[in-house]
């Protein structure tokens, strides 16, 4: 378990972290901001957090909160993908959480047969299902439920990207139509009661390959998981958005039609990213379910979709770092003011984000960027 | 926090202050920790948890919906905690860490199905909301009708929250049925009673049993709109015991005037009446030991005789029918004369047999 801390705080990115600059810049090309970049800043930084998240969090917090952190990290790794596929690309998508939620079925799917052990699993019971269906079977196995965590986002956004972004469907229509997807996805869910739990979802779940999932030791093995799979997947946006691929992108977002007149198709550089963004959900989503213990429908509509879309615009949506802060902040906002204030937290919640989007339009990663640049002007 | 689910808080509250104004449990006073599960299914493990291993609670009080049971199920067996979940729900289900004391549907939907009978409707229409408790009621709805004669002329589900009636409502009408079942939640009943009135279907015509409109909900439907129709519940403002009396007033004295209560805030605050009494029993909070005592505990709460079955940890309630009255409040036509014991799983329902 100690193994990612080590890979993560030796890879040491050449560069300073784009997040500042592209945080300054705003919508605006990136271009002039490269050169105040340097690489021991951003390897200190990504140390530091890898060290307080990955050895720190697990020592000082207590289980129940730690539990909680990594649910947060879940979210984080949603919005990471957010932030790529809208803050980077562009393409606003209010429908993550049908991403999220194939991956967290997917993976609920195999935990329930395995509970099981060849018989139904409980729901299926209760709802008058006799034979297990033929969509369950093959769930059973771990490697092609695994796999699915990862394919069946992945797949779905290649299609639905292939099929909009061709036809040159961008902006709120795209919006709206993942919107719909979600909310399309749930009625689905819960009309299918003796299929897919209906809106209790998948619960109840006891082994987790091997391991009780209800126990301390578990849940900060999974902990850990979580946290090195996000560093991870952050490293390799990171290195996406810097890569020839990643301006590209930017170009895409900034102007699409110029890029098509320079001889790129901007459908596939979407599609492609979309659906990096639709496998990013996927796997929170399977990582979500043995830390929480629950999959539903409640988990993927487009209430959660949104929400997440809103924590990223708090973090500040061109940083892929404020992506994932923002991600953590709202939900640990949402946890503590739930805590201290049960009757207003929704108002408190609320408010947080109007407050941010006023004062600091880009979000606290904007903000950040914008002290550091004041204190090198000072400089 | 739902309205619903503030008021049965508040029911719960109120107990808690007349058991320490009595000197408390044990001879200790009870400290409620509030916890707001936002109606979302996490939300409540998250705050279950919260309570279990951080606040280290004696038992925890709540739960609205069955989603939300479900999701705080595996943290109370896990935990070994307990939870006491007030609301009626569709039954098949005998946590050994959850107390029921809401109605299961031995105790509500059967005697609902068994009182149509006797009026003599026969032909049923239903319609519910599109979950996990619609759904399960309406599957014992149709094994019922099968054994007993009846016929269901239709089974229609809409979204939770959708408002948009009318087509239902035509549906309804050209099937004529003798009586509609009615498991729609919250604010969909707002708009189907709307639309049924204004599509001129009265309760005289054609009378609608609902499962999920009390005291409280009357109020955000409308009266004009609802009354003359059927509920089934195990507890209504108006029953008459002396202990509802006093609750009544207690609960108005506390919270206003113009609260009414109902049968799931009875039932919160029977619960923790029925914890008190087996912790007294035990001698204790620990839980193993308060599971063993609570079974057989028996009191006279404001809706009659409640007995906890040590078995399923169900409770023993009256099935009361009522019909809505133009002042709000809910008039008994029918009760069951007695108790009826829990049976979640209908195992002493011949006509059930293939449900389970």
């Amino acid at each position: 378990m100690t193994a990612p801390v080590e890979r993560a705080g030796t890879t040491t990115p050449a560069e300073r972290p784009e997040t500042t600059a592209l945080a300054k810049g705003g919508a605006a090309p990136d271009g002039p901001v490269r050169r105040w970049q340097g690489s021991a800043g951003f390897a200190a930084v990504f140390t530091a957090v890898a060290v307080l998240a990955l050895v720190a969090a697990p020592l000082l917090l207590e289980p129940f909160r730690l539990g909680l952190l990594a649910k947060y990290l879940c979210y984080a790794i949603v919005a990471l993908g957010i932030g790529l596929a809208w803050g980077q690309g562009g393409m606003l998508t209010l429908g993550q959480g049908v991403f999220f939620g194939l991956g967290g079925y997917a993976m609920g799917m195999y935990l329930k047969l395995n509970d099981a052990g060849g018989d139904l699993p409980d729901f299926m019971v209760w709802s008058g299902v006799e034979e297990l269906p033929a969509l369950w079977k093959p769930f059973g196995n771990p490697v092609f439920a695994l796999a699915m965590v990862v394919v069946l986002p992945v797949g779905v956004a290649l299609l639905l990207g292939t099929l909009v972004f061709r036809q040159r469907v961008r902006g709120a229509y795209f919006a709206i139509l993942t919107q719909a997807l979600a909310a399309a996805l749930v009625i689905l869910l819960v009309g299918q009661q003796g299929l897919t739990g209906g809106t209790n979802g998948l619960t109840n779940f006891f082994d987790f390959f091997g391991h009780d999932v209800a126990a301390e030791e578990t849940q900060r093995g999974l902990y850990l998981i979580v946290a090195a799979v996000l560093g991870v997947l952050y490293l390799g946006a990171r290195q996406l958005v810097r890569s020839r691929f990643g301006r590209l992108l930017l170009a895409v977002r900034d102007g699409e039609e110029r890029v098509r007149f320079l001889g790129y198709d901007p459908a596939v550089v979407k599609t492609l990213t979309f659906a990096i963004s639709a496998g990013m959900a996927g796997i929170a989503g399977a990582l979500f379910v043995p830390v929480v213990g629950i999959i539903s429908p409640a988990l993927l509509g487009v209430v959660p979709s949104i929400e997440l879309v809103v924590a990223v615009a708090v973090g500040g949506r061109f940083a892929l770092a404020g992506a994932v802060l923002g991600a953590v902040v709202m939900g640990y906002a949402r946890t503590y003011f739930s805590e201290e204030l049960p009757d207003a937290w929704l108002y408190l919640q609320g408010a947080l984000f109007v407050l941010v989007m006023t004062l600091a339009p880009k979000g606290l990663a904007g903000l950040a960027a914008g002290l550091v640049r004041r204190r090198e002007a000072r400089a | 926090m739902a309205i619903s689910e503030v008021t049965v808080r508040d029911a719960e509250l109120l107990a808690i202050e007349e058991i320490n104004a009595a000197g408390g449990v044990l001879g200790k006073k009870l400290e409620p920790v509030v916890e707001d599960g936002a109606s979302d299914w996490p939300t409540f493990a998250e705050k279950a948890t919260k309570l279990i291993a951080q606040d280290k609670v004696a038992t925890v009080f709540g739960g609205w919906t069955s989603a939300s049971r479900k999701a705080m199920l595996p943290v109370f067996e896990k935990r070994k905690a307990l939870l006491w979940y007030p609301v009626q729900y569709e039954g098949l289900e005998s946590s050994p860490y959850i107390f029921y004391t809401g109605a299961t549907t031995n105790q509500q939907i059967v005697p609902g199905l068994d009182y149509l009978k006797e009026q003599g409707k026969k032909r049923l229409f239903l319609v519910g909301s599109d979950y996990v408790f619609p759904r399960t009621a309406n599957k014992i709805i149709k094994a019922y009708a099968a054994a007993n004669g009846m016929e269901i002329l239709g089974e229609e589900y809409t979204p939770l929250g959708h408002t948009e009636y009318s087509t239902l409502v035509n549906k309804v009408a050209e099937a004529k049925p003798d009586a509609v079942f009615n498991t729609l939640n919250g604010d969909s009943n707002v708009a189907f009673f709307k639309q049924l009135k204004a599509a001129g279907i009265g309760a005289d015509k054609m009378p609608v049993m609902s499962v999920s409109v009390a005291e409280e909900e009357v109020k955000g439907i409308g009266v004009d709109n609802v009354a003359g129709h059927l509920v089934a519940w195990n507890y209504y403002q108006t029953t008459e015991t002396p202990e509802n009396e006093k609750f009544v007033a207690a609960f108005k004295a506390k919270y206003g005037a113009d609260k009414v209560t109902s049968d799931p805030m009875e039932a919160g605050y029977n619960a923790v009446y029925l914890w008190a009494e087996a912790v007294k029993k035990a001698g204790t909070t620990e839980v193993e030991a308060v599971k063993k005592a609570a079974g057989g505990v028996s009191l006279d709460r404001p809706e009659g005789k409640v007995t906890i079955d040590g078995d399923n940890q169900h409770v023993y309630k009256t099935a009361r029918i009522g019909v809505v009255q133009p002042d709000g409040q809910i008039k008994e036509v029918w009760n069951s004369g007695e108790p009826i014991k829990p049976d979640p799983y209908l195992k002493t329902y011949s006509w059930a047999g293939g449900l389970v």
